[in-house]
């Protein structure tokens, strides 16, 4: 009993302790890059030898994949192997983590890889080097061809660990390639992973195509294509190369876009001089006018939940972007700005609207809040347009040309992505010259 | 049966006299820490912390004035303590008595203060209503002189005084985990952000455990955020130890709660 008392009474006495518990708030961070180690991931001297595969170097191709990936997102720092000091058949097993946090590393990725009965097996594991434990360890098994692909899912699976938000590498980029003068440009439509590699040419550039985009299956993209010299709506299938028109229209079609659950295509028509929104079912085959307005309204986009539509309309007087209902009702101009407004398109998560901005002979990309508000330029210069997002709303892709001098030399269009603090603007590697970008959703979801 | 009656009545006292005793300390706990701001703020000056820096050179020319003040009415107390030693609590000595308490969260300071007062005022010390009393009457002072200054001081206590570390010190400790802090930058604006981690520290700033506070979220489904931040929040931890905690005064902070939250600097 005396024991009780005594228990009590420190209870007590620790309660009236643990009131005056010092309290620190820390509200601010640092945005510095994180450091990260890739370890080269380890191949099981079993493996089986694939032809055009050098399957000892695989291991190594696949951490600097994950490398290059991390480095352009801005948010990670990928530490030179140099400075590696444990081999990657062990760290796989249990890295030393003091080792590794010589270096200072705060997160390790270790990995091995088997090819074994023509199937490529992968796995990895991300370690926390200040917690000394797994975060998470995955393995994959596909054909040894897609290799790159297995690192671009790796790379996801690490960002998405790491910053809370899915990632965006293991996706393709549609876009128009352009070869030739500038007078007599060739235009293809092509389509890439997101780093630059596996260009396939889907159409052989005989006439002039402009803006594909990508269903959200990615297995379709419609796109606007001059055949026979008649501007009109296609829609092409990636797999089988099948392609249509997109409705029965009388007259010019131009800036499709996909609806977010896929079964519509949003675009305008023109007639007259005038253009209007119109949507089509893929399925009824049904037409839809949406608006209805003596201007030009187009660049049509879906908010993700497909309930709202933004557009850009000069019937203001002077182009700016509006929001309205996905029935044409409620329609509301959103920019106020000094300049023209024009490509608006609704970020994936929802919050955000990209536009391309014109002032006083400039070009800017930027973005707002979808009513409006908190509009922030990120970057400009002499000809840029065509942001699309990636599918994490993270980055925005768009294309930027270069002033060709009198001779019509000079000129360049090259595809550029920037982040949305506007900090981290790369140019993306592409075999020709690109323009007209669209990023896919992620592959393997 | 008498003697269950017997426990549960001396159980009960002692409750009660536990309650008595700890209870008044909480309550007067802030009421006893202002003046300590005004002789720490001194300190702040030389560590500049930017966002408090307008108000706190409003706080450091009046404290100046009140410096001075102070120091010319320390002297006679002490001299006249020795003069009168059998007297107790009178309103001349609780000046001295305030002194004493002032210091109370600077340990350094009060070995000395200790040691000038005389035999018969530590053996006062030691009874509590004589405390209590002293403490009523230096409250009542402290009241009136501190009024002046409530306006500058509020802030500031709130933001630190009143959890035991001075301006200089927990800015210290703030500035190093801002550096070790990585924030992961997917986090959703309009989730509610706040990780409560609470670190057991040994004397060197070592961490001897650390406890996220509302573990139950990390598996709440929807809400992976929070797993993730709350491990960032332990990483800078983990990166920054040893945390540059005071070089004295070891009972106080051995026990620590930081409030990670990131929503100012993720929508700002």
């Amino acid at each position: 009993m005396r024991k009780i008392l005594l228990t009590l009474s420190l209870l007590l006495f620790f309660y009236n302790n643990a009131y005056g518990l010092i309290t620190v708030d820390i509200t601010r961070g640092n945005l510095d890059p994180l450091p990260i180690a890739v370890s080269p991931l380890h191949v099981d001297p079993k493996s089986e030898k694939i032809s055009q595969l050098e399957t000892e170097k695989l291991g190594e191709e696949i951490s600097k994949i994950v490398e290059r990936n991390f480095k352009s997102t801005g948010l990670f720092n990928p530490l030179k192997k140099d400075a590696f000091v444990q081999k990657p058949d062990i760290a796989h097993l249990k890295p030393r983590f003091e080792d590794w946090r010589l270096i200072k590393a705060q997160a390790l990725v270790t990995g091995k890889l088997l090819i074994k009965d023509k199937k490529l097996k992968v796995e990895f594991r991300l370690w926390d080097l200040t917690a000394a434990k797994e975060m998470v360890a995955l393995s994959f098994t596909t054909t040894p061809n897609n290799w790159r692909r297995v690192a671009h899912i790796i790379s996801d699976k690490i960002y998405e660990r790491l910053t809370g938000e899915s990632g965006y590498f293991d996706t393709r980029i549609a876009y128009v390639s352009e070869t030739g003068p500038k007078n007599q440009r060739i235009k293809k439509l092509a389509i890439m992973d997101q780093d630059g590699f596996n260009t396939k040419y889907l159409t052989l550039g005989n006439e002039l195509v402009l803006t594909p985009r990508f269903n959200t299956t990615n297995q379709l993209v419609t796109y606007l294509s001059y055949f026979k010299n008649m501007p009109r709506v296609y829609l092409l299938d990636i797999e089988t190369g099948i392609q249509e028109v997109v409705g029965n229209f009388p007259g010019m079609t131009f800036a499709p876009r996909f609806s977010p659950d896929g079964k519509k295509i949003i675009m305008s028509f023109a007639k007259d001089g005038n253009s209007d929104i119109y949507s089509m079912d893929l399925e009824t085959r049904l037409v839809e006018q949406i608006t209805k307005h003596p201007s030009i309204d187009t660049s049509p986009s879906y908010s993700p939940d497909g309930k709202y539509i933004t557009f850009n309309s000069d019937r203001s007087g002077l182009q700016q972007i509006y929001v309205m209902r996905s029935d044409g009702t409620q329609v509301k101009r959103i920019t106020h700005g000094a300049g023209l407004y024009g490509t608006p398109v609704w970020s994936p998560r929802g919050d955000l609207i990209a536009f391309t901005k014109v002032r006083k002979g400039r070009f800017y990309i930027g973005v707002m809040r979808s009513d409006g508000s908190g509009e922030r330029l990120l970057t400009e210069n002499f000809y840029q347009e065509a942001p699309s997002w990636s599918p994490n709303g993270r980055v925005l892709i768009f294309y930027r040309e270069t002033k060709s001098d009198s001779k019509g030399k000079g000129f360049s269009a090259k595809l550029w992505s920037i982040d949305i603090t506007g900090y981290n603007e790369r140019r993306l590697k592409t075999e020709t010259d690109a323009s007209d970008p669209s990023w896919s959703s992620l592959l393997s979801k | 049966m008498s003697r269950g009656l017997l426990y549960s009545f001396l159980f009960h006292t002692l409750v009660i006299y536990l309650t008595m005793l700890t209870l008044p300390f909480m309550m007067r706990e802030p009421i006893d820490l202002p003046p300590i701001v005004s002789v720490e703020l001194i300190e702040i000056k030389d560590k500049t912390y930017i966002p408090f820096a307008p108000k706190a050179r409003k706080i450091i020319e009046k404290v100046k004035e009140e410096k001075k003040r102070v120091v010319s009415e320390q002297a006679p107390p002490a001299a006249k303590a020795k003069e009168k030693p059998d007297r107790i609590p009178m309103p001349e000595d609780k000046k001295e008595t305030k002194e004493l308490i002032k210091k109370k969260q600077n340990p350094e300071e009060i070995k000395p203060q200790i040691r000038q007062a005389s035999e018969f005022e530590k053996e006062e010390l030691f009874d509590t209503n004589e405390i209590a009393a002293l403490i009523d009457k230096a409250k009542e002072e402290q009241a009136e002189t501190q009024r002046k200054k409530d306006e500058l001081t509020q802030s500031s206590v709130k933001n630190s005084f009143a959890q035991g570390l001075s301006l200089s010190e927990e800015d210290a400790l703030r500035a190093q985990i801002f550096g070790c802090w990585s924030v992961p930058l997917g986090l959703p604006y309009d989730k509610d952000l706040l990780v409560r981690i609470k670190l057991k520290l040994k004397p060197d700033g070592r961490i001897l455990k650390s406890e996220i506070l509302d573990h139950a979220r990390m598996n709440v489904p929807g809400q992976s955020f929070y797993k993730i931040l709350a491990e960032s929040a332990l990483r800078a931890v983990r990166i920054c130890q040893p945390l540059k905690v005071p070089p004295t005064g070891y009972e106080r902070w051995k026990e620590l709660q930081l409030n990670f939250d990131p929503t100012e600097m993720l929508k700002g």
